[in-house]
């Protein structure tokens, strides 16, 4: 089910500006990417541009090749929105639809398929979906009530069991503790801990304990100078990275003397 | 500057504290009375408004009322006073009714192509000409309803009459000059299209940026997207802008006198001349002229009726958008 991504000599447009430029990396199967880096270096923009949620804004646009399993996402032929069926994302802000109930939260995905799920195989799913997210406990009791009622680290993780109820190849995670307090980040790190074995994580973080915690591989993004576009500066081990990397910028943001 | 500090402690009402902070700099007191100026100001329009909503009622009321007793010569001709006013008040609402089941799904259809669809420019471009249907004057649409709308939909009239005349709607027989019930229906919908599409398209721009996002990153196509959250988000915004459009059909007045032929009665045939009622305003309108002693006051009761109808129909939906507001 999890998929590995290659990504080669990517660039990345917003009309005529050049965002990111020239990105290489394999993103391994079955483990914790993270992406660090200061504001608006690129890696949003690039985790973006992983399922095509980029094109969303208007005049964006790619260069080079983003390949999953040996598919490139960017071929004429490739539809977005099934890119995006395999593809799921969770973001920076908890986005549960504030019309549905938590149960209808976690089909809404499974509902675009178009096939008609059964009673039974719905409840299942929600079931197994929650489980998976570490909210079943919390919610069985209320599920029918709305998906808003929730605090925001349990909103985000039904974000989560949202996105994992299509059962997606890759999850690719946006800041996702950024607007949470300690300990609903702590809840969101071991989830994303369990899900490793089962689904290909890139997560984008601002906190670098939070990368050093959870990730196996660790990307820095960084500018080049003002005005210049984001590039990746390296990519490597988590380990290597917050102990030995090879590029001194890294180190230099690393350790906070960043400048 | 000076001048407002020394104004401005003489202002306020004696009993406030205004006299004691004569010291007081001048951004607080100009601000103080810029605060009661403009509450005055507010509080005063607020209460002018329902002053003259009152003065509406209290006229409608006084003038009207001694015209239920009315029948024969001053009911124009009909037994009591209702069964001149029923059949117009049939006529405003059916007309309306046809308006809004044309005007709705166009409108909306016509907003998600500005909000969602088109690309900005041309977006911006087309909403600047939906508006501009709304600058046009209502006796232009009158005009153009009859002189060519109605001739040019005679064939299609013909057609519904000789394929969908099962249905009593269609029944026919279709006058050549095409003033219809039907036709009026279809020029109040282009006049109430407008209002529908400019609100319906501002509430879908406003829907949430991160909930559209959240539905395209699980897989939805545009539409799906647009079901899953612009129309739940939006849903009392467009019920209300539905409400504001019919407010404009059932008070329509002009282009209904003109499309319209000026007869009172109750018919469900839409593509006959005969079938055709006039409405409530239209009918004021052609017989107000000519009106005296308790015809007058006939035509008011009429004007009373659309009235009550009108405030009944906008309760009735702030009441339900409202119910909408707190399920979102």
């Amino acid at each position: 089910m999890a998929k590995s991504i290659d990504v080669s000599d990517l660039n990345i447009y917003y009309g005529d500006f050049l965002a990111v430029e020239g990105v290489n990396m394999t993103i391994r199967a079955r483990s914790v990417t993270a992406f660090i880096g200061p504001s608006g270096c690129g890696k949003s923009t690039f985790l973006r541009s992983l399922n095509r949620m980029h094109e969303v804004i208007p005049g964006a646009r790619v260069e080079g090749k983003v390949m999953v399993d040996g598919q490139s996402l960017y071929d004429p032929g490739v539809d977005p929105v099934s890119v995006r069926r395999q593809i799921g994302m969770v973001f920076q802000r908890p986005n549960p639809f504030p019309t549905m109930s938590i149960y209808d939260n976690v089909l809404a995905g499974k509902r675009l398929n178009a096939k008609r799920l059964g009673k039974k195989a719905s409840d299942e799913l929600v079931e197994k979906s929650l489980r998976g997210a570490n909210l079943w406990t919390e919610v069985k009791d209320r599920l029918n009530k709305p998906g808003m009622g929730l605090s925001g680290g349990q909103q985000q993780r039904l974000c989560i069991a949202r996105a994992i109820a299509v059962e997606p190849q890759v999850l690719l995670m946006d800041e996702p503790c950024s607007a949470l307090d300690p300990i609903s980040t702590s809840a969101i790190e071991d989830l994303i801990h369990e899900l490793k074995s089962d689904y290909t994580i890139v997560i984008v973080t601002h906190n670098m304990q939070q990368a050093a915690r959870v990730s196996d591989e660790t990307g820095f993004f960084n500018l080049k100078a003002t005005g210049e576009p984001g590039h990746l500066v390296e990519f490597n081990p988590t380990k290597k990275m917050f102990s030995n990397p090879d590029e001194e910028s890294t180190e230099a943001y690393i350790s906070g003397r960043f400048g | 500057m000076a001048g407002t500090v020394q104004e401005s402690p003489t202002e306020p009402d004696p009993g406030g504290p205004g006299g004691s902070v004569v010291t007081t700099d001048d951004g607080g007191s100009t601000g103080r009375v810029g605060d009661r100026v403009f509450a005055g100001l507010s509080v005063g329009s607020a209460v002018l408004i329902v002053i003259v909503l009152a003065g509406v009622a209290i006229f409608l009321l006084e003038q009207g009322l001694p015209a239920l007793g009315n029948s024969g010569e001053s009911a124009y001709g009909k037994d009591n006073i209702w069964a001149y006013v029923g059949p117009l008040l049939f006529g405003t609402l059916l007309a309306a009714l046809i308006a809004m089941i044309i005007a709705t799904p166009l409108a909306i259809g016509v907003a998600l192509v500005i909000s969602h669809y088109a690309p900005r420019r041309i977006a911006t471009a087309f909403g600047w000409l939906i508006d501009l249907l709304a600058a046009i004057p209502s006796v232009v649409y009158g005009l153009w309803g009859i002189n060519f709308l109605a001739l040019n939909l005679v064939p299609v009239y013909n057609w519904m009459g000789d394929n969908l005349g099962w249905l009593p709607f269609f029944e026919g027989p279709v006058p050549n000059s095409g003033r219809t019930m039907m036709t009026g229906g279809i020029v109040l919908a282009v006049m109430a299209l407008p209002i529908i599409t400019a609100i319906c398209r501002e509430i879908f721009a406003q829907t949430p940026k991160m909930h559209q996002e959240a539905a395209l990153a699980l897989g939805a196509t545009r539409w799906e997207m647009i079901r899953m959250t612009v129309f739940p988000y939006a849903r009392s915004g467009m019920f209300s802008a539905v409400l504001l459009g019919l407010g404009r059909a059932l008070g329509e007045t002009m282009a209904i006198a003109l499309v319209l032929p000026p007869s009172v009665l109750v018919s469900l045939n839409l593509i006959t001349a005969e079938g055709a009622s006039s409405t409530i305003a239209a009918n004021i309108a052609n017989n107000f002229g000519n009106a005296s002693g308790s015809k007058v006051d006939t035509l008011i009761f009429s004007g009373l009726v659309l009235f009550v109808i009108t405030f009944a129909v906008n309760f009735l939906g702030r009441a339900i958008a409202a119910r909408g507001q707190v399920k979102g």
